[in-house]
């Protein structure tokens, strides 16, 4: 189930390096990056690397897991605004639970996502944490 | 001259204090805060291992020299902890700082010492001109068996550093290594924790590599301990290091700003890098430092670094290390901890 290694490989740009999609067109910032705009369907595209910190606009705590997950629950999931206006979903770590509020500044930092089990590959990408 | 260009340390937000761990084996804390000098240790969360530190020390170090990463030419992490026993640490670090694919790499291992290897190998490639810049890593994230000594130390934690040939931030010059076999600490494939000669580990290992290392890299740099401003060696527990410097004839003062293990614990491969960057944090245009680093099996790499003016504009353009080491920690319980570090046997 979840992620291929395959399709992670693929994804390594914008999990890795936080790569998303500016329309040259009308400048409309996509991350993921996507193959046509969403604002005016233009489809010529340039790299931005998105900024580091940002703050939590919204967030909920999964406390039911789905099984490759259940050793880190409970846990937060939040929408985060970058520093740009980008918006993008990210589980918020080394926090209590008890402090995430709207507006918390986070920052992103590279983490493991997860694991294909005790013997397969290792998925990397993003995560925020508190500034 | 070369030396480097960029720094950055990484030290994850978790802490266990000795107290905690030894009140689960019935062992007796005070002998290990008095006896070793230690108070605390760091402790990854279950999301993060060598190669995830690495990166967050890098892009710090990145920032400092402001540099392009695709024009560093080789990438060296050393570590006893690589998450994968077949498959490079360094190409998943190399691919999120943006430096693939014209790029050399290798990961390092030789216990503590794998750190200051890729650094002392970056740092060569870069003087002979073979490389542009050289990114040399020191990153770990150790365990000791529950209940051993090595519990109350294995911490986790990393330092990167960037060599080039301009705007140097501390110009290295003079580097000696020190190597003999000597089997003080080794862990044997498939084996979970590493195995140690107890009492062996200090006076002909730990003392016998880094005072011979630290004397050579003096001699040939012709320089005496007063001649330096800071010092740093590796530091297994908060003791070795202290003794060690004042054998060699430093003083307490000049070991202060790079002696962590206290209230770090001993973060291996990135031991005495992460010391280098948090004495790096407070040096003057000018200063000298010399650096020992020391891995069982045994050997030590010497450094003699002079700091340039160019330190002053560098070193606020990423977090300082002691901003890792005090800020935001989080206290964890044995149980919490032990669940991270999954020594919990599930079925
Ligand atoms: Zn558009």
């Amino acid at each position: 189930m979840g992620l291929t290694t395959a399709r992670y490989w693929r994804e390594v740009p914008q999990r890795y390096r936080m790569e998303a999609g500016e329309c040259t067109a009308c400048g409309e910032i996509h991350f993921p990056p996507r193959r046509i705009c969403m604002k005016c369907g233009k489809q010529k595209f340039e790299t931005v690397v998105l900024p580091d910190t940002g703050k939590v606009i919204t967030w909920t705590v999964i406390r039911v897991a789905p099984d490759e997950f259940t050793d880190l629950s409970p846990y937060a999931v939040c929408l985060v605004e970058l520093e740009n206006g980008v918006r993008l979903m990210s589980q918020l770590v080394d926090v209590d639970l008890d402090e995430i509020e709207m507006g918390l500044p986070v920052k992103i930092e590279f983490r493991r996502i997860r694991e294909d089990g005790a013997d397969g590959v290792l998925f990397y990408g993003y995560k925020v944490v508190p500034a | 001259m070369a030396g480097i260009i960029g720094y950055g340390a990484y030290v994850p937000r978790q802490r266990i204090k000795v107290e905690e761990i030894a009140k689960v084996w019935g062992a007796d804390a005070p002998s290990y805060k008095k006896g070793l000098m230690l108070e605390e240790k760091s402790v990854p969360a279950p999301d993060q291992d060598v190669i995830t530190m690495s990166v967050e020390a890098t892009r710090n170090a990145i920032k400092r020299a402001g540099i392009d990463p695709k024009e560093i030419g080789c990438i060296y992490i050393g570590s006893e902890s690589h998450p994968y026993a077949v498959k490079p640490s360094g190409t998943v670090v190399a691919e999120a700082i943006g430096a693939t694919p014209d790029i050399h790499c290798a990961d390092m291992e030789f216990a503590c010492k794998a750190g200051s290897e890729g650094m002392y190998v970056s740092f060569g490639l870069v003087t002979a001109g073979l490389v542009k810049y050289g990114l040399g890593i020191g990153a770990d994230t150790s365990q000791g068996a529950p209940g051993d000594a090595l519990e109350y130390s294995a911490a986790a934690g990393a330092a990167a550093f960037l060599f080039g040939k301009d705007n140097v931030v501390a110009e290295v010059r003079e580097t000696y290594a020190y190597m003999t076999d000597t089997p003080d600490f080794w862990r044997r494939e498939y084996e979970h924790y590493p195995k140690h000669g107890g009492r062996f580990t200090g006076e002909p290992a730990y003392f016998q590599h880094t005072l011979s290392c630290a004397t050579g890299t003096m001699e040939r740099a012709g320089m005496t301990p007063e001649d330096f401003t800071f010092a740093i060696f590796h530091q297994p527990n908060g003791k070795f290091p202290l003794r060690a410097a004042l054998k060699l004839g430093f003083t307490r003062e000049q070991i202060v700003p790079g002696w962590l293990s206290p209230r770090l614990g001993n973060t291996y491969s990135g031991a005495s890098p992460i010391g280098l960057s948090a004495t790096l944090d407070v040096a003057k245009p000018g200063d000298t430092i010399l650096m020992v680093s020391y891995g069982s099996g045994s050997g030590s790499d010497g450094f003699v670094f002079e700091v340039t003016d160019k330190i002053d504009e560098v070193r606020n353009l990423a977090p300082l290390t002691t901003d890792y080491l005090d800020k935001n920690k989080i206290y964890l319980d044995y149980g919490t901890y032990a669940k991270y570090r999954g020594k919990i046997r599930k079925g």
